[in-house]
């Protein structure tokens, strides 16, 4: 471990004391280094990509369930909200989602849109994935009230929220992702330019991980330097119990629910602490992500082992503590991206995280650690909610393939 | 242009529609190889593939318009032994024409392809902006985006084909009309632009 520098902003008394933690609140996820998983050895196997590949994969498109979610996550993403036009009706929805189906399927298959302009630029689709989500008005906008997954509705205001309009809401979500931010980007045109004479753009939250096939199956870092998403789901079973929707009618078996929060981190004060400090904040060691109990990324955290101090080894103020669930059926499926933006004159950066989750159920999954979060998690202290916006993803009832997932290999014919 | 270059016949790209604006079991569209007895919302730009005429039609479309002009385009594939010449084609929202663009006067316009389009044995004629194309003169009912336009060929030995062109919001081919070639002369631009509005 690197020994905590010089410089001692926050002893653990004051951190345990201080205002901190009352003025605190972060959100579920908010910077990330998550709740301990006991029933997973250790991370993912994935098998590296040569890189001669990287451009040519391909992620299917067709399945009743949308790609993207369970999907490895890509390397670049670019979150798409879309406004309806005041006059779009049901047709004018069918029409819409005809054209962006289209394109999609076309792209995520590595071949040009219709029509289209720079058909080259479709040439690689480097595991395109898009992901459509529809906002909780649009179902006001297609005469389908009822079809609105009940926790697909506005979150309810937490005071650690600083939100502003330009990153929240929406009413149709485009979640481009791919290996190469030049495929993202030219998806983005296409879709952006077909889905225009319906809707406005409303914002643009683009976002990146580490390089295609840089540490396969390792769980992502934030800004902050953190492993980002060390709680989530196993793939198969347990991914499947919190992310989809089992059953029910057409228009929710096989869907998922998507929020999306912009999660501004505050780096200038994130450098006032020192190492030991940063890893009581989370409960968890930076270099291998393991509880402040453990030793490797997945070991199950002690909640109740004492230090030489007399207080717990993993604080309760702790991010782990706090976001900690045990029943899959409970969890969110994380896969948010990093954003950096352009730093301010005096070098202040701008930066955080596109905070992605998908589950089944909003208010029953996301909310209770949401809460938790927002009224005690010392993460807190160096991050703010600053865009908010909730979709349901439907699934495609009619495709085939039914009962083999998303990865379903006769999907792609 | 260099292509729409797959053969492949994609699905009905399974409408996220479907889940929101069509009753479960409504008009589907299916084609290609995957039997699902499934519904889907309708068929995609790409479904609408005439495959048991003349030709093969890949990709076909047509852009998005309020009124006056449009032209539609997709590439026109002849698998057969012999030539197969395009004399004339229809729709029900406008009267049709077969145009190409040539230089004249040192100016790229359009006109009337003299004699039809002729597409070759075992070969394929790309009909796209910029090239030939078939144009609709003047729309008696707005095309929007998204929408779908039949459109019957008709070939020199008089057989007929349809076909379903699927429109696409597009800002090109804005190619000037040549007047005097037998075609009414509005003087007016090739096609209208893209219509800002989904509303028909």
């Amino acid at each position: 471990m690197i020994a905590t520098s010089g410089i001692q902003p926050v002893s653990r008394r004051r951190l345990l004391t201080g205002g901190a933690v009352a003025a605190g609140g972060t959100l579920a996820g908010a910077a990330a280094i998550t709740a301990a998983r006991s029933d997973t050895p250790g991370g993912r196997t994935v098998e590296a990509v040569p890189v001669a590949q990287v451009g040519t994969a391909v992620e299917p498109f067709h399945g009743p369930r949308q790609s993207g979610v369970a999907t490895e996550p890509q390397a670049h993403a670019s979150f798409v909200a879309l406004s309806l036009r005041s006059e779009v009706d049901r047709a004018a929805l069918r029409r819409m989602l005809r054209l962006l189906s289209d394109d999609a399927a076309r792209l995520t298959q590595g071949r040009p849109a219709l029509a289209d302009t720079e058909p080259e630029l479709g040439l690689l689709p480097a595991r395109l994935t898009v992901t459509f989500g529809f906002g909780p008005d649009l179902y006001r906008a297609a005469g389908r009230p009822d079809r609105r997954p009940e926790s697909v509705t506005e979150l309810p205001p937490l005071r650690i929220d600083r939100l502003q309009p330009r990153w929240s809401g929406g009413d149709l979500l485009l979640q481009v992702c791919a290996d190469d931010p030049l495929t993202v980007a030219h998806a983005q045109r296409v879709l952006v330019k077909d889905s225009r004479p319906f809707t406005t753009v409303r914002w643009v939250q683009q976002g990146f991980r580490r390089a295609a096939g840089s540490e396969p199956g390792r769980t992502q870092r934030n800004l902050f330097g953190q492993l980002d998403g060390t709680a989530n789901p196993k793939p198969g079973g347990p991914l499947d119990n919190a992310v989809w929707v089992p059953d029910g009618p057409d228009w929710l078996r096989d869907s998922t629910t998507l929020v999306v929060r912009r999660i501004s981190m505050n780096l200038e004060t994130w450098d006032l602490l020192g190492r030991v400090d940063r890893e009581l904040a989370t409960g968890r060691r930076l270099d291998t992500g393991a509880p402040l109990t453990g030793t490797a990324e997945h070991d199950e955290p002690d909640f109740t082992a004492l230090g030489p101090d007399g207080l717990t080894v993993i604080p309760d103020f702790s991010h782990l503590t706090r976001a900690h669930v045990t029943d899959d059926r409970l969890k969110i499926l994380r896969r948010p991206y990093n954003y950096d933006g352009t730093p301010a004159a005096d070098g202040t950066a701008d930066s955080g995280l596109i905070f992605a989750s998908f589950q089944a159920d909003i208010g029953k999954q996301f909310l209770p650690i949401q809460r938790r979060l927002a009224e005690r998690d010392l993460l807190n202290e160096w991050t703010t909610p600053i865009g908010s916006a909730v979709f349901a993803i439907p699934g495609r009832p009619g495709s085939p393939s039914r009962r083999h997932g998303s990865r379903c290999g006769s999907c792609r014919s | 242009m260099p292509n729409f270059r797959s053969g492949r016949l994609l699905r009905p790209a399974a409408l996220l529609a479907a889940a929101l604006v069509a009753a479960s079991g409504a008009g589907c569209g299916s084609s290609g190889g995957t039997s699902t007895a499934t519904p889907t919302a309708s068929p995609t730009a790409s479904a609408s593939v005439g495959t048991a005429g003349v030709l093969g039609i890949r990709d076909p479309w047509v852009k998005a318009a309020d009124h006056g002009m449009t032209a539609a385009f997709g590439t026109l594939v002849n698998d057969g032994d012999t030539n197969v010449t395009l004399t004339g084609a229809t729709t029900d929202v406008s009267p049709m024409e077969l145009h190409e663009i040539t230089m004249r006067d040192g100016k790229m316009v359009m006109q009337a392809k003299q004699g039809g389009i002729v597409i070759k044995a075992k070969s394929r004629h790309v009909l796209q902006p910029g090239g030939d194309h078939l144009m609709l003169m003047n729309l008696t009912r707005p095309v929007p985006a998204g929408d779908e336009v039949a459109v019957t060929l008709t070939f020199a030995d008089g057989r007929t084909q349809t076909f379903t062109a699927v429109a696409k919001p597009f800002t090109g081919a804005q190619e000037s009309y040549a007047p005097g070639h037998g075609q009414p002369a509005h003087g007016t631009s090739a096609t209208p632009r893209t219509s800002p509005s989904p509303a028909s």
